[in-house]
């Protein structure tokens, strides 16, 4: 029987629902880690398992269904390319880490990601720490200058106050 | 309309709130940094879950 194998329903009709967990599901085979609610990642999870799936069959009509379902051609190649690692798994591909509560709504926020997303999160970490680190040089770098011509201008004084004057 | 026949005694309301009180979390020790936190998340402290899963943490000022 079906009892109580209802699933989730979020709250929105049917298209709004199967177009959420597309994008939901395409977002995820892209970046191998999202941070969302925690119904939302549960009601997701067996949607990635069956593009997994897909995926590890690996024909021409498996590509054809997993791009009927997901929203961009980028998102099929790249789950192809992926699938394989988890060859040898017969599903639990996924982990769901309860990390926090959402403001607002108070809603619980969980990430989740496919299993051995460790490297690719610490590289897009390193990436991200890496910009950041080149942004804040750039904007000191601005900060001096615009000091040293501040200085060069007024002898000193502040430009404001010698605008005014002239 | 219906209407109470009987004056509500103080004792009556107070014997019905009697039970209505909040529960505290259970809350467990992180194995990491050894704070409270709420079983079966991420650490909010230091970002672990289950020895590894490191959240992104904000580095303190």
């Amino acid at each position: 029987m079906r009892h109580l194998k209802a699933g989730w329903k979020l709250g929105r009709n049917t298209s709004h629902r199967r177009a959420l967990l597309r994008n939901l599901v395409t977002s995820l085979i892209m970046e191998e880690r999202i941070e969302t609610t925690v119904v939302k990642a549960k009601a997701m999870r067996p949607h990635v398992e069956k593009m997994i799936t897909l995926g590890k069959r690996g024909d021409l009509a498996a590509r054809r269904q997993a791009g009927a379902y997901l929203m961009t051609r980028a998102a099929v190649d790249k789950l192809f390319e992926l699938s394989p690692r988890f060859g040898d798994r017969e599903g639990g591909y996924l982990r769901i880490v309860r990390t926090g509560w959402q403001k607002g709504d108070g809603a619980e926020k969980a990430f989740i990601e496919l299993l051995g997303a460790e490297r690719v999160v610490e590289e897009k970490r390193q990436k991200r720490a890496e910009l950041r680190a080149k942004r804040a040089a750039e904007a000191k770098k601005a900060m001096e200058e615009a000091q040293a011509q501040q200085q060069a201008e007024g002898g000193g004084e502040p430009p404001a106050g010698g605008e005014e004057k002239e | 309309m219906a209407n109470p026949k009987r004056r509500h005694s103080q004792r009556r309301t107070s014997t019905r709130r009697a039970h209505d009180h909040l529960t505290a979390h259970s809350l467990s020790e992180c194995p990491n940094c050894h704070e409270r936190k709420m079983p079966h998340r991420a650490c909010p402290k230091c970002g672990y879950y289950k020895g590894r899963e490191v959240l992104e943490m904000e580095e303190s000022k």
